[in-house]
């Protein structure tokens, strides 16, 4: 019993990581990159609002000397959007910015995330903007190795 | 009695009518585009984000445009905005050590894990001016190399091996980070609040303050441990989900000072620290934060509070140049009823004054006869 509970738990932690991811990646998408898959879907799904999309602060922390206490940085706009699809399930988008109707569509595709028959198209457009994040780091990582400083001793003298 | 006077309605409307047009300038050049000033003038850009306390890059382009350029202004007009839109909550603290690195100095260690990354950086410039910016000339792609894949791990971090540096800064257990938005200034107040109005405070104003404690009025004689600036991650718990999602990331910019102290009876010789974390590239704002930072925490360390910069109350009131300016400005406004109350003082003052001076001339000449 305690075994059957242990794995159900276990299940549960792993779908929320993968939304956790879903939700992060589709954070960082541009608008047009959400807006083209959209359109891409050849079976539109039947939305209904939930809340928003609005735009709103979002209080922003550091931590006094990196690690220590936290303290109140500064405020950051952000959007966020609930929506519904026909079957009842819900999705959440939110993300930096006062782009409202990325944040829906977001939504959107957080809710056809969750239903296992849709959930490859989402996958695909998941594994383009991961593969457009990731190239786009590693291009910044190695233009700032590029400035890295070597150093090297000049021997001056005898000996 | 009261004798409200009107007037200006019209002089107003056509000074903001003339004021959009010199504003838009020469109509025979191109308006500057918002993608523009964010791509071009990225630094004026960060620095109003940072002053405004809001981290929205395309709105802080829009009020440099419309504040034709005037920082403070477009500080003002930005930090006005933000007063319109609802809190939706606090994010968990953003993780520095996770920081997607464009640059990393220290002036401490010169071989350290990660490497020194000069990133696109001014210093080492020559500072004259570049003709070839006049035009639109092409510009070289930038250099790639392989990463190390080192960590590049805070300089903090690495002396706190040696125990020869205090902790990263921790406040009482239970303490909830104080939010100068939402409560008045109080002194004295904890660290966390500090650094809140150092982080939104004038650059220039907190730059003279950093100076004036390297001059000696309040002398800490301090390194640039590290100055790094790259892209963190900014996580918000969503109750209705029951974890954290990313809401992207934002460009910051933190800088550990790292200071002598020759240690109390309770404390042995040690490296303090002073703490600068801005938004967007503004590594001038975050080391002025980080030595201002330092010298405001005299009290902790028991050092003599003789400088300006020590002063928590002098300095966290006028650090802020939205309040400044709207003080400062506030005296062009009309006070024509307060300075005629004033003309007539002086009148009034000024005519004793005089008879006096008679009295004492008609003193003077009666004892002479």
């Amino acid at each position: 019993m305690a075994a059957v509970e242990k794995s159900a738990e276990a299940g549960v932690k792993a779908a929320n990581a993968e939304r956790q991811r879903a939700i992060g990646l589709l954070a960082k998408a541009s608008r047009t990159e959400l807006q083209s898959a959209f359109d891409a879907l050849g079976d539109k799904p039947d939305v209904q609002p939930v809340r928003g999309p609005e735009t709103g602060l979002v209080m922003v922390r550091g931590r006094i000397g990196g690690g220590g206490a936290p303290f109140n940085l500064g405020e950051a706009t952000v959007s966020r959007a609930s929506i519904r699809l026909d079957d009842g399930t819900v999705g959440h988008g939110q993300t930096l910015g006062t782009d409202g109707a990325k944040a829906r569509l977001a939504a959107i595709f957080d809710a056809l995330f969750q239903q296992p028959d849709r959930k490859t198209e989402v996958e695909m457009l998941l594994a383009a903007i991961a593969a457009r994040v990731v190239a786009e780091d590693a291009a910044k990582t190695r233009q700032a190795a590029a400035t890295r400083v070597d150093f090297f001793t000049m021997v001056r003298g005898e000996d | 009695m009261y004798v409200a006077v009107k007037g200006g309605e019209a002089a107003i409307a056509n000074a903001h009518r003339l004021l959009a047009d010199r504003r838009r300038g020469d109509r025979s050049l191109p308006a500057i585009g918002i993608e523009q000033i964010v791509a071009q003038l990225g630094l004026a850009v960060d620095r109003v984000m940072a002053e405004a306390s809001l981290y929205d890059r395309a709105l802080a382009a829009l009020a440099i445009r419309q504040a034709r350029g005037d920082m403070i202004e477009a500080i003002f007009i930005l930090r006005a905005y933000r007063t319109t839109l609802p809190r939706f909550g606090y994010s968990k603290p953003v993780d520095t050590a996770e920081m997607a690195i464009e640059r990393r100095v220290s002036a401490t260690y010169k071989d350290l894990p990660g490497g020194q990354l000069l990133g696109p950086t001014f210093d080492y410039t020559h500072r004259l001016l570049d003709p070839s910016l006049l035009t639109d000339a092409d510009v070289d792609a930038p250099l790639e190399r392989e990463e190390s894949r080192e960590p590049v791990m805070r300089v903090s971090d690495i002396l706190a091996g040696e125990g020869l540096v205090e902790d990263d800064g921790s406040l009482p257990d239970g303490h909830v980070p104080g939010d100068i938005t939402r409560e008045p200034l109080e002194f004295p107040m904890a660290r966390d609040l500090r650094l809140q109005a150092l982080a939104r405070g004038d650059e220039g104003f907190l730059l003279a303050l950093g100076y004036s404690t390297q001059r000696g009025y309040a002398r800490t004689h301090p390194f640039v441990g590290e100055v790094r600036i790259g892209e963190v991650e900014v996580e918000i718990d969503m109750p209705e989900l029951g974890f954290a999602v990313s809401l992207g990331r934002i460009q910051i910019t933190e800088c550990q000072m790292i200071a002598q102290f020759k240690g109390s009876t309770k404390t042995p010789p040690q490296f303090t620290r002073g703490y600068g974390l801005v938004f967007g590239q503004s590594e001038r704002k975050a080391m002025a934060m980080s030595l201002v930072d330092r010298a405001l925490r005299a009290d902790e360390f028991g050092e003599d509070i003789v400088a300006p910069a020590q002063d928590e109350e002098f300095v966290i009131s006028h650090s802020d140049n939205v309040q400044a300016t709207g003080f400062v400005e506030h005296l062009k406004l009309p006070h024509y009823v307060d300075f005629q109350a004033e003309l007539a003082l002086v009148r009034r003052m000024r005519r004793e004054y005089e008879e006096k001076l008679a009295g004492n001339a008609d003193d003077l000449a009666e004892a002479a006869e």
